[in-house]
């Protein structure tokens, strides 16, 4: 365990091509966040087709794992419903706050299953000081969709 | 090279090998600091000039000599024009309120700079709203110095305090502070320095500073957290009301009205820090054992590897003076398609300490076009050891990340 875990491949991708970059035409949820201890800024912008996510822009700079953490996040909502966002949040929450010790295993019921790729990103749980990171991105979702 | 190895035993945090680059943001306290101020809290701790027995006037002592330390270290003439605050933010805001609320009007102008610390900024911003005055900033070159020529071009009548930092936390930057002193004052301006990089590392005089604040902090010059220092010019002192009321800052006090205490007691509202003005006395102690001169020469030859090292690695772009001209032992860089926290993570796996971010500079950041820089900062305690950790540090970064 150690940097290996933390940058894997999957994060590094998305810090250099982030998905779904830049602004939609006409956002009806949007929302900013910021680390201000770090600087790292992000604007996200949400658009719904009846309850269901249609689209969704990033915009912002920052270190890999937030910028990589927000790309992967938009690929993960799109099509889906706000329950089912919660329900996302809720478990990639859950992921970043396990001991080191805990076993994700293979139980379905574990919080990085509903997770895919952003499953990459429990490697950050050994850097406590990069937890924030990771959560911007989702933070500024919710509050997106809060608004 | 200036061999400062020996000293390396005094400081038990580095035990572990830890190669502590972040003496810019705090430095680390050898033994003789940590003794002092245990010795004096077992021994002659009481609260300062109220008690009228013994401990409490070995106490206060103690405090007023650590005052005739700071003085003698600074090249005050009068130990009354050191204050101790809590820091150099305090110190600076002490300046900002006491006397730019004072002094300061409708039309004044405050002139700064552009690689201002938050803490010499952000206090003057506040000011100028209430005040009605407006804040006017200095440039920097592209090669990280202070424009000479705007900030000549910028003085005027209106102006009634330029403030200028001793050393950029961020660029290692030392501006002519002599010069901008002497033209502040042909215009009848008074002059701040943010010295809080620069105390540490050199050897300075107020009186040859030509200023009439100076503001700096003990925790980055190998003393405690907690105490920092204010001087003064006595009539600049004399033109700046308290900024904080309580108790031991005044004369009389009556239900609606108060008369204050004599220069420098009525800017010191409260129980100061008393223990850490021991711990800041052993340090300039241990400062003067070591010498300031060979300090700065100490710090400007890593510098100079650092820099010379540096550009060896792929991707890396210093921002800041590339030369020794003119700046001080903080190297601030940026690796192309590395982000800098990511930097300092990969760099702190290699037990080497940086700091990644804005640096409380953020206006700063924004004028060089980046967001995030990491910063390496050298002091007493680094050799060359600690810069080939870096750089092979950095280098693994790059792998991570796939730059060539």
């Amino acid at each position: 365990m150690g940097l290996e875990e933390l940058y894997r491949e999957v994060i590094l991708d998305h810090y250099r091509n982030p998905r779904n970059q830049g602004h939609l035409e006409h956002p009806q949820a949007s929302a900013q966040g910021v680390n201000p201890l770090c600087g790292d800024e992000i604007t996200i912008e949400v658009s719904f087709d009846g309850d269901k996510v249609s689209e969704v822009a990033v915009d912002g700079q920052g270190c890999s794992i937030s910028q990589s953490s927000a790309s992967m996040m938009t690929e993960a909502i799109k099509g889906k419903s706000r329950k089912e966002i919660n329900k996302l949040v809720g478990r990639f929450r859950q992921m970043m706050s396990l001991d080191e010790g805990d076993d994700l295993g293979l139980d379905p019921e574990r919080p990085g299953a509903v997770l895919g790729d952003i499953e990459a990103l429990q490697g950050v749980r050994q850097y406590p000081v990069r937890i924030k990171c990771a959560s911007l991105g989702w933070n500024t979702l919710l509050e997106a969709l809060d608004a | 090279m200036t061999d400062l190895s020996y000293l390396k035993a005094d400081f038990p945090i580095l035990d572990n090998g830890v190669h502590f680059l972040d003496s810019g943001a705090s430095s680390q306290k050898p033994i003789p600091v940590l003794e002092a101020m245990d010795r004096f809290a077992r021994t002659s701790y009481a609260n300062v000039h109220r008690g009228a027995y013994k401990l409490s006037v070995a106490s206060t002592e103690a405090y007023e000599a650590a005052r005739r330390r700071v003085a003698d270290f600074i090249g005050a003439t009068d130990e009354r024009e050191v204050i101790f605050t809590r820091g150099a933010t305090t110190s600076l805001n002490t300046v900002a309120f006491g006397w730019g609320l004072e002094n300061l009007t409708e039309g004044d102008r405050i002139l700064a700079t552009e690689m201002e610390h938050h803490a010499n900024l952000v206090p003057w911003q506040m000011v100028a709203k209430r005040t009605g005055a407006t804040l006017d900033h200095v440039p920097i070159t592209d090669d990280g110095r202070l424009d000479m020529a705007v900030l000549e071009s910028k003085l005027g009548p209106d102006v009634k305090v330029v403030t200028v930092t001793g050393m950029s936390n961020v660029l290692g930057t030392i501006p002519d502070v002599p010069r901008i002193a002497e033209l502040a004052h042909r215009h009848g301006a008074r002059m701040v320095v943010d010295a809080a990089q620069l105390v540490p590392h050199t050897s300075v005089d107020v009186n040859q500073l030509g200023a009439d604040f100076v503001a700096f902090s003990s925790h980055k010059m190998l003393g405690p957290t907690g105490i920092g220092v204010l001087w003064g010019r006595m009539d600049a002192l004399e033109e700046t009301e308290p900024f904080e009321g309580g108790g031991e800052m005044i004369s009389d006090v009556t239900l609606h009205d108060a008369t204050w205490a004599d220069i420098p007691h009525r800017f010191e509202a409260g129980t100061p820090p008393i223990i850490e003005a021991v711990g800041l006395h052993a340090a300039i102690d241990y400062l003067d054992s070591i010498g300031m001169d060979k300090i700065f020469e100490h710090d400007q030859e890593l510098t100079a590897i650092a820099l010379e090292r540096l550009v060896d690695v792929p991707g890396i772009a210093i921002q800041g003076p590339t030369d020794m001209k003119d700046r001080g032992g903080v190297v601030s860089m940026t690796m192309e398609g590395v982000h800098a926290h990511d930097l300092a993570t990969i760099l702190d796996e290699q037990n080497v300490a940086v700091r990644a971010g804005h640096h409380c500079a953020k206006p700063l950041m924004r004028s060089l076009g980046v967001t995030a820089t990491a910063r390496a900062s050298f002091y007493v305690y680094n050799e060359e050891a600690d810069i080939d950790a870096l750089v092979s540090g950095l280098r693994r970064a790059g792998e991570i990340f796939g730059v060539n």
